[in-house]
């Protein structure tokens, strides 16, 4: 196991921003962080990475507990925190250079490996540039380049998207899926797509509780309620005319149907959602009963419910 | 963190220093506190040397622990509070490093500064020395008091940077701290008989003059050692509150 965090609870004066959570994130694992702001990942990552400690509970790191062993928990982990902040004054190398000092390497291992974050970060035209000049695309590049000069065996990413714009949070989306294939990755965010898009397994955590744990279809299973199909219908002249009471009760009289609702017209095609309980597909008989009934089936979607209705629903429902 | 005793490892003391230094000469900080620091010293020195005739490194020995009192804030300010401004604490204080080897890179990095802004002025002992008798204890030390004086200036400052994220602040809390002790035996007029002796204790001119008379005395010594290395523990302890 990489990371085991145990019964952690952090108290900021008398209000709770972590309340008692505990998981385990396994070695090689990209896990996806996700919560409303304020729900208590920063301060997750802050306790993992040593920064303060945790008021109960504990975290281990590759085997080392962050309140005997910090500095080997230190040794062992990458942080990029929230906002990415950065030495303005220094250049790429520069900066580089002295954090892969404090991580007490030096020499030629350190000139290499330097050379190979600049190469694998897409730095090497920037290199000799003061950080403060460069784009926010380009710093977040050297906040990653930084996280990773020690060939740290995890990485924890606070936010590694956020303020970037679409082509740049798919080059850093990139980055992270590249740079994490042999790593332990944890990496936060409120934003769905981004799990989607990187992790592996997702953590949704809400007023400081973890309210789900699992991979992105597990969840979705789990969490999704019911299923709607939609239906357009094209109808004969003489149904057409009085749909709510040709065609409603039909529909409705499929025997695995919830709900029916009738969502309006456009000349001859009418539109009614139909809703299921869980799991159930009522596709094949709205499409036998159409044929029988002799209206032309125009078009037919079931939707599933989607993450972001998941994630919705979870960190909502408390308040 | 870690409760069992280390060796100190300095290296990490270095890197931070070396980075210090660099960023205060990579700004114009170092070069404005040099500058300041040679203009005033200079001008009252040559007009002690030219107008009223003296060869003498008195004057200067007089006047630079005034001038300490705006300099030295000025270059500690920035040390903690930038970090805490910018966020890069953060990062520094999740690289595998303990809390009083920042502390003491950063103080490292200042004094040294002061030592750097200090070099020219050997010039005007050259120059008495050339032109007139100079009693040499005196000189070694009075350069010996102020950096004394300058280490524990220093270490004020640097604690006061570790207070707050607005470097405004750092430099008035340094400031008033540092002309307190200053002035401490400066009123000796004002305190009741019995006091005088502690309150010129406490005094920092008070045991400047005595080691810039050439005269080296433990007891001036234990004063400026333990009040830097108490300042240095308060600078540790502050930026330790982050895990209250």
């Amino acid at each position: 196991m990489a990371i085991a965090v145990r019964n952690l609870t952090k108290y900021y004066g008398s209000e709770k921003a972590v309340d008692n959570i505990s998981f385990d994130v396994k070695t090689g694992e990209i896990l996806g962080f996700l919560g409303p702001n304020g729900a208590g990942k920063t301060t997750t990552m802050k306790i993992i990475t040593c920064y303060m400690p945790p008021t109960s509970g504990s975290v281990e790191v590759e085997g080392y507990d962050i309140h005997t062993q910090s500095l080997e928990v230190r040794r062992k982990i990458g942080y990029l925190p929230e906002n990415n902040p950065l030495y303005l004054d220094m250049n790429v190398m520069e900066y580089l250079e002295y954090t892969g000092k404090l991580h007490q390497m030096n020499g030629a291992s350190l000139k290499n490996r330097m050379k190979e974050m600049i190469d694998v970060c897409g730095l090497g035209s920037v290199r000799y540039k003061d950080i403060g000049e460069l784009s926010k695309g380009y710093r977040q590049r050297v906040g990653l380049a930084q996280a990773m000069i020690h060939d740290p065996d995890v990485l924890i990413l606070d936010e590694p998207t956020s303020g970037l714009d679409p082509n740049q949070i798919i080059e850093i989306r990139n980055l992270i899926r590249q740079l994490g294939r042999a790593k332990t990755v944890i990496l936060s965010t409120h934003i769905l797509s981004e799990v989607q898009a990187t992790c592996d397994r997702v953590i949704i955590i809400n007023e400081g509780v973890i309210v789900a744990d699992g991979t992105l279809e597990q969840l979705r299973q789990e969490f999704h309620g019911a299923e709607v199909v939609t239906v357009e219908l094209k109808l004969p002249d003489a149904v057409s005319a009085n749909p709510m009471t040709e065609v409603y009760p039909k529909l409705q009289s499929i025997p695995s149907v919830d709900a029916v609702e009738y969502t309006g017209a456009e000349n001859a095609t009418h539109r009614f959602v139909v809703r299921t309980a869980k799991g159930v597909d009522v596709r094949e008989s709205l499409f036998r009963m159409c044929v029988h009934e002799g209206w032309v089936l125009i078009e037919l979607s079931r939707k599933t419910t989607s993450l972001e209705e998941v994630f919705h629903k979870l960190t909502k429902q408390e308040q | 963190m870690s409760r069992n005793v280390q060796l100190p490892r300095f290296t990490n003391v270095r890197t931070i220093c070396q980075k210090e230094l660099r960023s205060y000469f990579n700004s114009a900080v170092a070069y404005v506190v040099l500058v300041v620091f040679l203009v005033i010293i200079g001008w009252v020195y040559t007009n002690s040397l030219f107008l009223l005739n003296i060869a003498s490194l008195r004057i200067f020995f007089e006047w630079v622990p005034s001038v300490f009192l705006f300099v030295v804030p000025a270059i500690t300010m920035r040390l903690m509070a930038e970090e805490k401004k910018i966020g890069t604490i953060e990062l520094l204080t999740t690289k595998p490093l303990e809390d009083w080897e920042i502390v003491l890179g950063k103080f490292c990095a200042a004094w040294l500064l002061i030592a750097i802004a200090l070099v020219p002025t050997l010039l005007y002992y050259l120059t008495v020395a050339l032109l007139g008798n100079v009693d040499h204890g005196t000189v070694i030390g009075g350069y010996l008091g102020l950096l004394l004086m300058a280490g524990v200036y220093v270490a004020i400052g640097l604690f006061a940077s570790t207070l707050t994220e607005n470097q405004i602040v750092a430099f008035i809390v340094a400031f008033l701290i540092m002309a307190l002790l200053y002035w401490f035996d400066k009123i000796l007029i004002f305190v009741p008989g019995f006091l005088t002796s502690v309150v010129e204790y406490l005094g920092i001119d008070y045991h400047f003059s005595s080691i810039a008379r050439g005269v080296i005395d433990t007891r001036d010594l234990v004063y400026f050692l333990s009040l830097l290395g108490f300042s240095l523990y308060l600078a540790v302890v502050m930026l330790e509150r982050r895990k209250w």
